[in-house]
């Protein structure tokens, strides 16, 4: 009995730290975020005293579901627009020889080392007024020269796709790495044409990167607010923005609050539809996650 | 059957996409212009005129000492909350710790930054370095956890209860057989919350106080509101450093251990 407790106090000892720490500054702030949602604001930008419905009768104005409703259409825009790059460049990834794909690996991996501020910047210089994307579309005749290229939707998608791509890719690529190509040559002999052995037996075959891939872009994009707030407008602007505005700007901390509440929910929603999906379409699988 | 060409094309555009964006803000930097509308002349003014603001240097200082203090303080943390999980990992009390590890890996950032900025308002903490310090553990903390748990499935416990059986105390245990053991594994996680913590900006944005920029808040406000040639030096010269330390680890990688890179640890760690 006695090695029992001492094993009881050797778990407490190494799980207490990162429990008590996590415990209090992760799952606390967390709570706080739906509490303080139904907290009055102070004029001078702290939390009130009492309990209010305030914040989520103001987030019914109409404006706010058109924000929600831009936030999800950009971030499903921006997946679906990495998948559909980003699964032909796994496919040649797991083709190519071994020293191609070490560069090609590394190639698509140093974007993350580098400052996303420094990546998100480069595209405001590029898509300038005076910049070079601007200036070889007026050249091409593609754009007239009152075009403007940034500060709309368009720029937040394609700046989106830019930084989270890598994400996609990399799924993609690790699911690919383990597909048997010889069921595709099969598919061939047997009479199918390139793309529909590509769409019969590919695609099923890497489907757990693309639900992979499906949640690192999707997820992230839904939080974005340095890239619609450099390269977007006030058409444009995302959840994200207004988390930052309410606290920056306005300093309405119970505002700010009820918006993360909601991003939050919006979260965890498709996170729990995959968890349900999967544990329906392959209950092995799911039994063998949970260890037994 | 010819094998299609499209994988190819699109393998090209991609790398075009990434690069180009990059390598125009390279030659930008170099280009005396005020505003790069056409090519003035080769000139380093730029630089030169980076080397005279203190306070790129002074954010850059904030940068490293958090950076610094918040890897260590992750490196502790995360690796003892590693060996509970890959130890103890069936109990209950681990089912919960394991949710609280991997739940912030998949929240969004600025989730974590409101969050945090909420509950130190409402506990009256001032905001400045320290709150930084600790909203950038809190989030390194469960990529150190992630990473030297991965390097835990392949540990032998047999190794601790032989070190135990021939008169080992636990502190020497810990420091001769366990840590030595794991070394490349906390190493690779230090390595990963160090970059993290270097590169964050949106929750160090909610959690900083007036004096506290750091090196990417200053970033930021160069791009709202200070002029763009400036930034263009700034980014190359991250860059360069970028660039070097990859390539050096890419060497130390051909010599030593399999390199470990934050796009895989965070790729591991979303595996739905």
């Amino acid at each position: 009995m006695k090695t029992r407790a001492r094993t009881r106090w050797a778990e407490c000892f190494v799980t207490l730290p990162s429990l008590v720490w996590l415990g209090l500054l992760f799952l606390v702030p967390t709570v706080l975020v739906f509490a303080i949602t139904f907290k009055p604001a102070t004029p001078y930008g702290g939390i009130g005293e009492g309990w209010t419905l305030e914040t989520l009768r103001t987030l019914g104005n109409p404006n706010y579901p058109a924000i929600i409703w831009r936030t999800l259409r950009l971030s499903m825009l921006t997946t679906g627009a990495c998948i559909l790059l980003a699964t032909p460049m796994a496919y040649y990834m797991a083709r190519t020889g071994e020293v191609w794909r070490r560069w090609l690996l590394l190639l698509v991996v140093l974007p993350f080392w580098t400052s996303s501020l420094v990546r998100i910047f480069a595209w405001k210089v590029l898509l300038h007024p005076e910049g070079l994307v601007k200036q070889a579309l007026v050249a091409l005749g593609l754009a007239g020269p009152e075009t403007m290229l940034l500060y709309n939707e368009n720029a937040v998608l394609l700046v989106m796709v830019y930084t989270e791509l890598p994400f996609a890719i990399l799924p993609l690529y690790a699911a690919a790495d383990k597909f048997d190509f010889q069921l595709i040559e099969a598919a061939k002999d047997l009479g199918a044409t390139s793309f529909r052995a590509f769409r019969s037996i590919f695609l099923p075959g890497i489907r757990v990167g693309l639900l992979t891939a499906f949640l690192m872009v999707f997820i992230p994009s839904l939080g974005s607010y340095v890239i619609p707030d450099v390269v977007g407008g006030p058409t444009s602007e995302m959840v994200g923005n207004k988390i930052a505005q309410r606290t920056f700007v306005d300093r309405n901390l119970p505002h700010a609050a009820g918006l993360s509440a909601i991003l939050a929910l919006t979260v965890v929603a498709p996170l729990v539809a995959i968890t349900v999906l999967r544990r329906k379409t392959s209950p092995r699988d799911a039994l063998r996650e949970e260890g037994i | 059957m010819k094998p299609s060409r499209f994988p190819l094309v699109v393998t090209w555009a991609v790398l075009i996409f990434f690069y180009l964006p990059i390598v125009v803000l390279v030659v930008q930097s170099f280009n005396s212009a005020r505003f790069g509308g056409g090519w003035e002349s080769t000139s380093l003014k730029w630089y030169r005129q980076l080397l005279k603001e203190p306070s790129i240097w002074d954010a850059l200082m904030n940068t490293l000492i958090i950076a610094t203090t918040a890897t260590a303080a992750s490196m502790v943390l995360g690796t003892s909350a590693a060996f509970a999980l890959h130890r103890y990992g069936k109990s209950l009390l681990q089912r919960l710790h394991f949710s609280l590890i991997y739940t912030p890996l998949v929240l969004p950032e600025i989730l974590m930054g409101l969050s945090m900025l909420l509950f130190f308002v409402a506990i009256n903490v001032e905001l400045g370095l320290g709150t930084i310090f600790v909203a950038h553990v809190t989030f390194c903390l469960s990529y150190v956890a992630m990473t030297v748990l991965a390097r835990l499935q392949d540990f032998d416990f047999s190794v601790i209860e032989a070190a135990q059986d021939l008169g080992a105390g636990w502190w020497t245990t810990l420091w001769k057989v366990l840590v030595p053991i794991l070394a490349p594994g906390i190493l690779a996680g230090g390595l990963l919350a160090f970059t993290l913590s270097i590169d964050d900006f949106v929750i160090s944005f909610f959690v900083a106080g007036p004096g506290s920029t750091t090196l990417p808040i200053k970033i930021y406000s160069m791009i709202k509101y200070g002029s763009p040639p400036l930034i263009n030096a700034l980014s190359t010269l991250l860059l360069l450093v970028t660039f070097a330390s990859v390539a050096a680890s890419q060497h130390l990688a051909r010599k030593g251990e399999p390199r470990r890179d934050p796009s895989r640890a965070r790729i591991t760690m979303a595996q739905p």
